[in-house]
């Protein structure tokens, strides 16, 4: 992974001494409350139901186990003993105190990590694929772009100020999109054009959020040495053109809506010919030097299959559910990526404590080269096992409570912080969460309905992705009690779609009920068990569930496909 | 008044002068941009040395006679509005203006550094700022990561 060097350092550190500054002089009262804000939001600092809430930068979700253990000592030192893990691949702690945020950036230097612009009106953090380096379909590793671009963004100067937030997405494989690049203000694809070369396919305007839009092609190949002068020039024509008037209008989606995609592209196109100097190209050389941070581990030569395993398979159901659902395949023979899994009934998706995250960190040094990865479903990556360990390790993690099979499936469920924790929210998410856990926590259940994806926000800001859930719930707030909408057929990859309101809101009590029904009616309907439940929903369309959770077709007020 | 130019405290010497309100002689007035595209050429004639103040929505582009300006002041309205970062590099970078630019407005120490690399050279902080404590901001940081209006070469071309 990626190591810093003197220039990384000194900025990381200069950083989190600027950061002590503010915050001694907002204490002593020499900044106000509305000045502090924009500086504390620009370094992962929210002020929250509660408390204020601090939002560790993850790089592409890629963290080393010394790492790990760092965000196991500042969760037990500084917080209420967890931390958690983001649909952004970074971490978040619920409860430091002010005074001690500066310490906490301190301790994040130490390990090379850091809080910088995870949240306010500026680029955040760069997100990619949780296989990267390791997917059987990639193309390339998209790291080293991710890493190129955290270094371009990091302190620019010109777009510390944007009209909102910033989200960049990159990918590597073409054949299966686990990064919703088609979701992120851009997209980055990396392609092949017809001569061979390598570069980008650049998206646009995509984004969730109370208006979901699917992203645009800007632009259908980018040579990779243009990378961020091309990039400079989407955000200077969103920076100058975007709405200000108005935060739920000034998204870069709705800039790019209002003038059409063409118009939009014409206006980079020409600031890109204005401003792009030689000294911008990304040389080669740069390229070549972060690449080598990725190069991969010492992998052993491995014969491809393990009939040990097969022979373990045979005795041990629970391991085999695992094996099943867990374990991705890896490009290298005789290895496996394997997905922990942290969702569980009774806790909220996401939280992690801190002997957990210790214990994490020791399995990655014995079993994954020593690297972990955070997956924007709110899970975590061992991106290299070898196979033959695989029931050692799952018995590891069973000892923790880290065993469980549900990866991709049913209980497998996003959920943003919902009333809980977020002055925003309408509805409290993570209790429906919890509750379908709960409901739903029966292994052949799971895998008898097969991979099924449900998302829940709390409210219209979407911070759970319900848009692209194949099941999206959204908390609602009427007069003054907790209503729930039920959305079908979303999906964040490269079949994106959103999903649609199935019919009228749902009580509090009804919510999961009418999970189950629908569940329950596609079961009834599917061609055969390879159907998937949202190919299911595209083949015969909302009525039939609605059928089932309204009683009619027809008593729906908003749906419809 | 003081203001900040070229990281140091200075009185400034040049007038604001809001419209309806004649410039007299000898000033160095800034001028509203609605004025100076109505009187260009006398204005420039009577002060050898004139400024305008560009409100935030204003692009390079609609600037007349930019090159025979002394100081470009841009508006910034709310400290959280950043469109003069991106004017400010276009002149600098695109349309080569090499005088004063000024930032004006809501102003605050911690936005300096941005400022300056975008390339402003002056500072009116809001009225009520210390201006000493504010030129620690410039010092913050040793190295950056980004070609910008103060270094055209990215970290990447120095490393």
């Amino acid at each position: 992974m990626y190591q810093y060097d003197e220039y990384d350092r000194r900025i990381i550190l200069e950083r989190a001494q600027q950061f002590r500054g503010q915050v001694s002089r907002r204490l002593a009262g020499e900044i106000t409350e509305d000045e502090f804000k924009p500086l504390r939001l620009q370094n992962g600092l929210y002020r929250q139901l509660h408390a204020y809430m601090l939002r560790v930068a993850i790089p592409y979700g890629l963290l080393s186990s010394r790492q790990v253990r760092k965000l196991a000592y500042i969760a037990r030192t500084y917080d209420k003993g967890y931390g958690h893990l983001t649909t952004r691949q970074n971490i978040q702690y619920n409860w430091p105190r002010l005074v001690d945020v500066p310490s906490i950036l301190d301790e994040l230097a130490s390990v090379e990590m850091h809080a910088v612009q995870t949240s306010g009106n500026c680029v955040r953090n760069i997100t990619a694929d949780h296989f990267a380096g390791i997917a059987r379909d990639e193309l390339e590793d998209p790291r080293p772009y991710c890493e190129i671009l955290r270094q371009w963004s990091t302190f620019h100067p010109e777009f510390a100020f944007l009209p909102r937030k910033f989200k960049i997405a990159v990918t590597g494989a073409p054949g299966e999109d686990r990064a919703a690049v088609r979701f992120h203000d851009i997209g980055l694809r990396i392609v092949e054009n017809a001569a061979g070369e390598r570069g980008f396919e650049v998206l646009v305007g995509g984004g969730l959020g109370r208006t979901p839009l699917i992203g645009e092609v800007i632009r259908e190949f980018l040579p990779k040495r243009l990378l961020l002068s091309y990039i400079e020039s989407i955000l200077r024509v969103y920076n100058l053109h975007g709405r200000r008037d108005n935060k739920f209008k000034a998204r870069i989606k709705i800039l790019v809506t209002a003038l059409g995609i063409e118009e939009f592209r014409r206006r980079v196109e020409e600031d890109w010919e204005a401003s792009r100097t030689p000294e911008l190209e990304l040389p080669d050389h740069e390229i070549a030097r972060v690449a080598a941070f990725f190069a991969p581990p010492p992998y052993e030569d491995l014969p491809p299959d393990d009939r040990a395993l097969g022979l373990t398979l045979g005795r041990d159901r629970e391991l085999g559910h695992w094996l099943r659902n867990n374990i991705v395949a890896h490009k290298v023979p005789g290895y496996s990526a394997v997905v922990i899994s942290v969702k569980k009934p009774a806790i909220p998706p996401g939280d992690v404590s801190d002997t957990q995250l210790d214990a994490i960190a020791d399995i990655a040094d014995r079993y994954s080269f020593g690297q972990v990865v955070v997956t924007h479903t709110q899970n975590l990556v061992l991106p290299d096992v070898k196979t033959s360990e695989l029931p050692r390790l799952h018995a590891e993690l069973c000892a923790l409570d880290l065993g469980d099979a549900n990866a991709g499936k049913l209980t497998d469920i996003i959920t943003c912080p919902g009333l809980d924790y977020c002055d925003l929210a309408n509805a409290r998410s993570i209790p429906i969460g919890l509750e379908i856990a709960e409901r739903f926590d029966r292994i052949d259940y799971l895998n008898d309905v097969g991979d099924v994806s449900i998302k829940i926000s709390g409210c219209i800001n979407a911070c759970g992705h319900h848009h692209v859930g194949n099941i999206g719930i959204l908390g609602i707030d009427k007069r003054g009690v907790e209503f729930y909408q039920l959305m079908l057929g979303g999906s964040p990859g490269n079949d994106a779609s959103i999903g649609k309101i199935l019919g009228r809101a749902l009580a509090q009590d009804e919510i999961v009920d009418a999970v189950e029904k629908v569940l329950g009616r596609y079961l009834a309907i599917r061609e055969s068990p390879d159907e998937r439940f949202i190919d299911a929903v595209r083949r015969v369309g909302f009525a039939p569930f609605q059928e089932a959770v309204y009683g009619s077709a027809g008593s729906s007020d908003a749906g419809g496909d | 008044m003081q203001i900040i130019r070229d990281r140091a405290i200075v009185d400034d010497d040049y007038v604001h002068v809001p419209d309806g309100v004649e410039p007299t002689p000898g000033q160095r007035p800034i001028v509203t941009l609605a004025r100076l595209g109505k009187e260009t050429e006398a204005l420039l004639a009577r002060f050898p040395v004139l400024g305008v103040r560009v409100p935030s929505d204003k692009l390079p582009s609609e600037i007349p006679a930019l090159d025979r300006l002394a100081l470009i002041a841009i508006e910034l309205p709310r400290f959280t509005d950043g469109r003069g970062y991106s004017v400010a590099r276009m002149l600098r970078d695109r349309h080569g203006f090499r005088g004063e630019l000024r930032a004006v407005g809501n102003v605050l120490r911690d936005q300096l550094r941005y400022l300056e690399r975008c390339g402003f050279n002056a500072f009116e902080l809001t009225p009520g700022k210390p201006l000493e404590s504010a030129l620690e901001a410039f010092g913050e940081f040793s190295v950056t990561y980004q070609a910008a209006a103060d270094d055209q070469r990215p970290l990447y071309r120095r490393r």
